[in-house]
């Protein structure tokens, strides 16, 4: 600890830190650029400065940049000295030169850190009188739009795309005061990080060009705190709603989670929300073809009638629905009919991460901790594709060696440039292994490019390498075995070794590879961490809860022992070939479906329950790191669209089950659904302290959703009737859906829809609501963690499968999970849609040549299952014998499974 | 045929002139509505209510047609028997009062020789319209504009009748006619200057007109004890108060300004034209001064009106004695 | 009390006096509508939205009459042309809650908005008072006659590039060092 002066006041403050973070900590609102709590300081825009005194005695001063001095015990400055303030004042207005006077026109206006430090530093009119620099823009893709105009060369954007995120393909061009921040030619950003652009940027040059064909001011959108559904990381939105529609998804900062960034899907794969083809009323097929549009009772009437003919109900559930939802479903059907909706061998690979996380001995680092780990193994997972938050504080992890090396010369972390001239490329070791190419290989000291049962034996040989009581791997090659050694020794040699695996290749062999790394370390002391990469947003959850896999509750319907099933938010032909399904569903009486999207199994659907997305609902999931936490309805729908009758999965299945018993729908609130939930299974009891609970108050005030300045209540929805109703009630939350309750920052509070202190409307708000700025929630970081590990370590696992030999005429095929396109919800956004990449089939250079085929052939690929026919991609990593497909090209298509090839006719000529 | 005899034609005679007068009277109230709407337009640079008929004529017209379709309302709250025969007893009272008042030396209704007196008890039966009104609303508004009216007018009225015993002694008697006849030198507001500004404040004080509508003050009490009243009870209460605007003109006329006496025109237009002036005046207090705060009201009465009455009175006497020649 | 009678008394009289001359002045209301009402050309009265000098909407859903207005009246939604511009792709002003205090077209940074001198808007039903874009939108540039907003900002639209607004220079290449 340190103590400051700060304009005659004595602070104490982390002697660590520099005087602009000291000040920020403390809460004085001192203007600054380049700065970023994340990137530290290079002192590159001069806009922080303040006068410091040598001494009691001086009274002159000196001007110095707060974010390139030490808060050094005894400093004595002053915010409020006239020339500093003078001084800031100027840079301003320097920055402002070529500023083009388009803020009406401008998406960030009203969330613009430049708008904020402005009006700070009280700049206000244009004195320079000559003509302004201005700047052609780039094309960037479908989530990112360009205005060079109003850069201000703050260096953040470069500094966050390249150097933290490690993105190759955005730059600074020019000298002087030409100085271009854009790609070296128009097209697509590459990183799967770019969207932080829109945020890191003061101004508004890089803006979400998502968000523009529905703009709308940041003041005018209704926020609820929101769990990213994208993935199973569990990073923390503040979706923004406007006229019924999701308009936008910010960052909400959590201390442990996400911190400052999101990924793309996360960030721009809300539109599916938005799509009018959802359904918004329950559906009726009964012999007409023509869905039959019901009311809330009718619908119930007709639903319940069904399932009391039935003999018996299976449920099947979802890992994209809530633990509420779930758990409703399990109660109407009992536990007995219950299938979690996943396939047997996902599942499989779930319940092995589960125990893993119990009994191999380390825990799972939260996001910020895997940031400090100095060796990282990944098996088997492409991080970017599948957990991309977590790739990027892996990379974070990786990076840290420099800080290491800084500490050692006595050089503060956040003096960042010198810090990165310091290290050059001197990283902590990153060992991967996957069949090909992963977005983390540039900063990898090893890549392996292997099968996915040779990934399995790599592990295995490490643990064995680490700790010879675990199993030897017989027949190993002498090349694979000296890379085990050589990772088995990087991994002893570190302070807190990570080790991260998964389900992505659906491999239990792999996820038990992992596990035996972790219990070989755990023996040998170390303090590591094992994070299991799932693939949706709730399966670590649902798989706590228990339940069978989905074939089995399709047998079931097959061989005629139950004659009813209600799904809950899961499209069954995502996961099981169609045929399969198709037949399951053809066999029962009674479909009851409850979706937000329109998918195939809705329409297979007798009844069809509209349920509730993120954006409208409340629930609970959890994350891979097993951490338990609450998302909140954003808006209403029926506010907006009357006709609706969209409600939570869970609250449905409460009106059919009491339907079902012909009671009356009881006033259930969701927390009493919660509390229920975590009483009936115990591996979820700490979900109850998740949540406030809706009666939680601040000052007595309930908790707005909307910030103080929202416009036009008395005019949104007066086209449909002049006489503006009372606002929606929220029984189950302490949010109101209006902007009466409390918003502000003083009284600490964990659910914070978005982010708003006086003076400061940008994502910068966010240090007013932290303890220290990047540091921790100052009401606690949300959510509950439900896994720890157990004080004794299992036993290890000896299943190890023997080589992958590649096959002269068939190939063994691999689904590789894909940031855009490759999970079900977000791939139905448009903006996803316009970003993924085409599908291609990979094949190894080898395999392509024996196969005479070229890259852009369209090649058909045969299971036994399923086929699909895409374009080549002759893939220079790939290993010999396997075929790569995308995820979500095909759901029949599973990795692991035998596959054949052909050449296919040409997509334009149709089979005679 | 004793249909004819005299007493009976002197009593039907009677009987119309009474009707006459009391029709007279009510379209008279009932007009100064519109009259007073128009004088306050006039004296405040606009124009008043001047849409109905040509320039406005018929707004009276209007305005019964409403105030008799409008709903009569009572609450269920109310005290029903007392909230009916509140607006009853407002509008009686002071019909009856009128009885007393001479118009020409042949137009009254009844001559008596306490005359005066029976104005008097009139006045304080009023009261209890208003106290039973604004009790039986049930309305906490109402209850404290009744208790502001009875505690005023209770007050004024001790003047009030302090104030006319000078006129009284000079014309020797409470018979009005005799009083009239008793100015026919000189009018009673020479005399007795102070009686007339004290009876004129009190008179306005008991009719609750501006400055002293204490009792309904819409902006502290909005409309005090007739807050519950609608449609013709409420017309009751309304035109009661036009009446007994009415009812002190004309006694201020008979009692300082000699009635009907004057040159020239006929007796009637003398007694009109003094009681429509007076009408005016009314009005013009009502869109000239304020309304002041209810206790500088009562202590202006007790502290300045009743010790002035009191002196007139103490002088008026010693006048009398003085000039009146020694019996003995 | 006493002292002051005489003084008071005085003044209520003068008072009645003053008041009664009034009964000979001038009218300072109309008889509307059979009169005229003359309304001054900076009357609040019913809002609109105007056109710049080359007949283009002004209004670039900036949001900042929604967001200045007091009772919240005004909703809009923005929409992008073709050519770049920003445009209100729907305009609501709730005309039963407004209270005409100007609040918006003092926020309006491209003259758009504009108060008229024309209060004669009555209804006899509410929902008629909610004026849509089609009902605000007028063809002329109303009081401000010159200002341009897209001749001034520095976003690029068609018939006007980047480095064509007001106090700009050409746009840089970037591909070279030279000054």
């Amino acid at each position: 600890m340190a103590t400051i002066e700060v304009d005659g006041r004595r602070y104490a403050v982390d002697g660590q830190d520099n005087l602009l973070q000291a000040c920020l900590t403390l809460g004085l609102d001192l203007p600054y650029f380049c700065w970023h709590p994340a990137l530290g300081s290079v002192g590159a825009c001069r806009q922080c400065a303040v006068k410091q005194y040598r001494d009691a005695e001086d009274t002159q001063g000196t001007l110095v940049m707060a974010c390139m001095t030490p808060a050094a015990d005894g400093t004595r400055l002053s915010l409020e000295d006239d020339e500093a303030r003078a001084f800031r004042a100027g840079v301003i207005e320097w920055l402002m030169v070529h500023h083009p006077h388009d803020c009406p026109v401008c998406a960030e206006g009203g969330h613009c850190h430049l708008q904020d430090m402005t009006v700070m530093t009280g700049h206000h009119r244009r004195r320079y009188r000559f003509r302004k620099r201005t700047h052609r823009n780039q094309y960037l893709g479908p989530f990112i739009a360009h205005e060079m105009n109003r850069c201000i060369t703050c260096y953040r954007c470069v500094r966050f795309y390249r150097d933290y995120a490690g993105g190759t393909d955005l730059g600074a061009f020019g000298a002087g005061d030409n100085v271009y921040f854009g790609r070296h030619r128009e097209g697509v950003l590459e990183s799967a990080f770019a969207g932080n652009l829109t945020e890191v940027c003061p101004t508004g040059v890089f803006t979400d060009r998502t968000h523009a064909e529905r703009y709308t001011r940041k003041w005018d959108l209704q926020f609820a705190p929101g769990i990213c559904h994208q993935c199973a990381v569990g990073c923390n939105t503040s979706p923004g709603e406007r006229h019924g529609e999701i308009r936008r998804i910010e960052n909400r900062y959590h201390g442990e989670v996400n911190r400052f960034f999101l990924c793309d899907r996360g960030r721009f794969g809300y539109d599916y929300v938005n799509r009018a083809d959802r359904p918004r009323r329950p559906e009726w097929r009964g012999e007409s073809a023509e869905p039959l549009v019901l009311d809330v009772d009718a619908a119930l009437d007709r639903g319940a009638e069904a399932l009391r003919r039935a003999r018996r109900v299976i449920g099947i559930g979802s890992p994209r629905a809530s633990l509420e939802g779930n758990h409703q479903l399990c109660d109407l059907v009992g536990e007995a009919n219950f299938s979690t909706g996943i396939a047997a061998r996902e599942q499989d690979c779930l319940a092995r991460m589960r125990r893993l996380n119990r009994d191999a001995g380390l825990p799972t680092p939260t996001l910020r901790d895997v940031e400090s780990h100095d060796a990282v193994l990944v098996l088997g997972e492409d991080l970017i594709a599948s957990a991309a938050r977590l790739g990027l504080a892996v990379r974070q992890a990786v990076l840290g060696r420099r800080a290491a090396l800084a500490a050692a010369r006595d050089i503060p972390a956040w003096n960042a440039e010198a810090v990165m001239t310091l290290a050059q490329d001197a990283r902590h070791p990153l060992f991967i292994a996957y069949p090909t190419a992963t977005g983390l290989d540039d900063i990898a000291e090893q890549c392996l490019h292997l099968a996915p049962e040779d990934i399995a034996r790599l592990g295995f040989a490490v643990a064995h390498a680490i700790d010879p009581a675990a199993p030897a791997v017989d027949g190993l090659d002498a090349r694979t075995r000296a890379q085990a050694e050589r990772i088995a020794a990087a991994l002893l040699a570190a302070r807190r070794p990570l080790v991260i695996g998964g389900g992505s290749l659906e491999s239990p062999a792999l996820v038990e590879a992992a596990g035996n790394v972790a219990r070989a370390l755990a023996t040998r002391e170390r303090r590591g961490g094992l994070t299991l990469v799932r693939r949706e947003a709730n399966g670590t959850g649902v798989e706590l809860l228990g339940g069978r896999p989905l074939e089995w509750a399709l047998d079931v319907l097959d061989e005629g022992a139950a004659d009813a099933v209600v799904v809950l938010e899961n499209d069954l032909y995502q996961r099981l070939p169609r045929e399969r399904v198709d037949r399951a569903l053809a066999a029962a009486r009674t479909v009851i479906v409850l979706d937000h999207q329109r998918t195939p199994t809705w329409e297979r659907a007798h009844l069809g329950l509209p349920a509730a997305s993120f954006a409208e609902g409340d629930g609970t999931l959890v994350s891979l790191e097993g951490r338990a936490q609450r998302f909140y309805a954003v808006f209403e729908p029926r506010y907006h669209r009357p006709e609706t009758r969209i409600h939570p999965g869970w609250r449905w299945l409460l009106a059919l089950g009491a339907s079902l018993e012909r009671r009356a729908v009881p006033e259930v609130a969701l927390d009493a659904v919660t509390r229920d939930c975590a009483r009936r299974h115990p591996a979820l009891a700490g979900i109850v302290e998740v949540v406030p609970g809706a009666e939680a108050r601040v000052d007595g005030l309930k908790l707005a959703r909307q910030p103080h300045r929202y416009s036009g209540r008395t005019a949104l929805r007066a086209d449909l009737d002049v006489s503006e109703p009372r606002p929606p009630q929220d029984p189950d939350t302490p949010f109101t859906f209006s902007m009466e309750g409390y918003a502000g920052h003083e009284r600490p509070r964990r659910e914070v829809p978005f982010a708003w202190a006086p003076g400061w409307n940008s994502p910068q708000a966010w240090n007013k609501f932290t303890d220290e700025v990047g540091g921790h929630l100052r009401g606690g970081d949300p959510g509950v963690r439900l896994l720890a590990p157990a004080a004794d370590v299992g036993d290890h696992v000896d299943a190890i499968p023997p080589p992958f030999t590649p096959c002269a005429d068939e190939w063994r095929l691999v689904v590789l999970p894909r940031l855009f396109g490759g999970e079900e919800t977000s791939s139905r956004s448009a903006p996803i849609q316009a970003r993924a990449a085409p599908a291609t089939l990979r094949l190894a250079a080898e395999d392509a040549r024996r196969l005479d085929a070229e890259e852009g052939d369209r090649l058909r690929v045969e299971t036994a299952r399923a086929c699909v026919a895409l374009p080549l991609h002759v893939d220079a990593t790939l290993p010999r014998g396997l075929v790569a497909i995308p995820a979500g090209v095909a759901a029949a298509l599973a990795s692991g499974e035998r596959a054949w090839l052909t050449a296919a006719p040409e997509a334009g000529e149709a089979s005679p | 045929m004793s249909g004819s005899t005299p007493a009976f034609v002197a009593l039907a005679a009677a009987m119309a002139q009474a009707l006459a007068i009391l029709v007279g009277v009510v379209l008279l109230a009932a007009v100064m509505t519109v009259v007073e709407r128009r004088l306050l337009g006039l004296w405040q640079d606009r124009h008043g209510p001047n849409r109905v008929g040509p320039a406005g004529s018929l707004q009276l017209v209007a305005d019964m047609i409403k105030i008799l379709f409008k709903e009569d309302w009572i609450p269920p709250f109310a005290d029903r028997p007392l909230f009916v025969l509140a607006p009853v007893i407002a509008m009686a009272s002071l019909l009856l009062s009128f009885m007393i008042i001479p118009l020409t030396p042949t137009w009254g209704v009844a001559d008596w020789h306490i005359g005066l007196l029976f104005f008097f008890a009139m006045a304080g039966i009023n009261v209890y319209a208003v106290l039973l009104g604004g009790w039986s609303s049930g309305n906490k508004y109402a209850l404290l504009g009744a208790m502001r009216a009875t505690a005023q007018t209770l007050s004024y009225e001790v003047f009030m009748g302090l104030s006319l015993m000078g006129v009284v002694a000079l014309a020797g008697s409470f018979n009005l006619r005799e009083i009239v006849a008793a100015q026919q030198g000189l009018w009673f507001i020479v005399p007795q200057f102070l009686g007339f500004c004290t009876f004129l404040v009190a008179g306005v004080a008991v009719t609750h007109r501006h400055p002293f509508d204490q009792p309904e003050a819409e902006q502290e009490l909005a409309d005090g004890y007739h807050i519950e009243y609608s449609g013709m009870k409420f017309g009751m209460f309304f035109i009661g108060e036009y009446i007994g605007m009415v009812l002190v003109s004309a006694l201020i006329v008979t009692l300082f300004f000699g009635g009907w006496l004057g040159p020239w025109l006929p007796p009637f237009a003398w007694f009109a034209l003094k009681t429509g002036a007076l009408l005016v005046l009314f009005v013009l207090l009502r869109a000239a001064l304020p309304r002041p705060r209810h206790d500088h009201v009562m202590s202006f009465g007790w502290r300045v009106c009743l010790p002035l009455t009191l002196i007139n009175l103490l002088v008026t006497g010693a006048a009398i004695l003085w000039l009146s020649p020694a019996t003995d | 009390m006493w002292t002051s009678l005489i003084p008071a008394t005085w003044s209520q009289l003068r008072t009645l006096g003053m008041v009664f001359r009034h009964a000979f002045r001038r009218r300072e209301t109309v008889n509307y509508p059979d009169e005229a009402v003359y309304l001054p050309p900076r009357f609040r009265g019913r809002i609109v939205l105007t056109r710049d000098p080359d007949g283009e909407e002004r209004c670039v859903a900036c949001n900042l009459c929604a967001v200045a207005c007091p009772v919240d009246c005004i909703a809009l939604e923005k929409g992008e042309a073709e050519d770049g511009r920003w445009y209100p792709s729907s305009f609501r002003i709730n005309f039963s809650r407004c209270i005409y205090c100007g609040l918006c077209e003092e926020a309006c940074p491209t003259s758009a908005i504009q108060l008229t001198p024309d209060f004669e808007m009555s209804e006899y039903r509410r929902q008629d008072l909610v004026y849509e874009k089609e009902d605000l939108l007028i063809d002329g540039p109303g009081k401000d006659h010159d200002y341009h907003f897209y001749k001034v900002a520095g976003l690029a639209i068609a018939g006007k590039d980047k480095g064509e607004a007001r106090d700009e220079k050409p746009p840089r290449d970037v591909r070279t060092l030279l000054p």
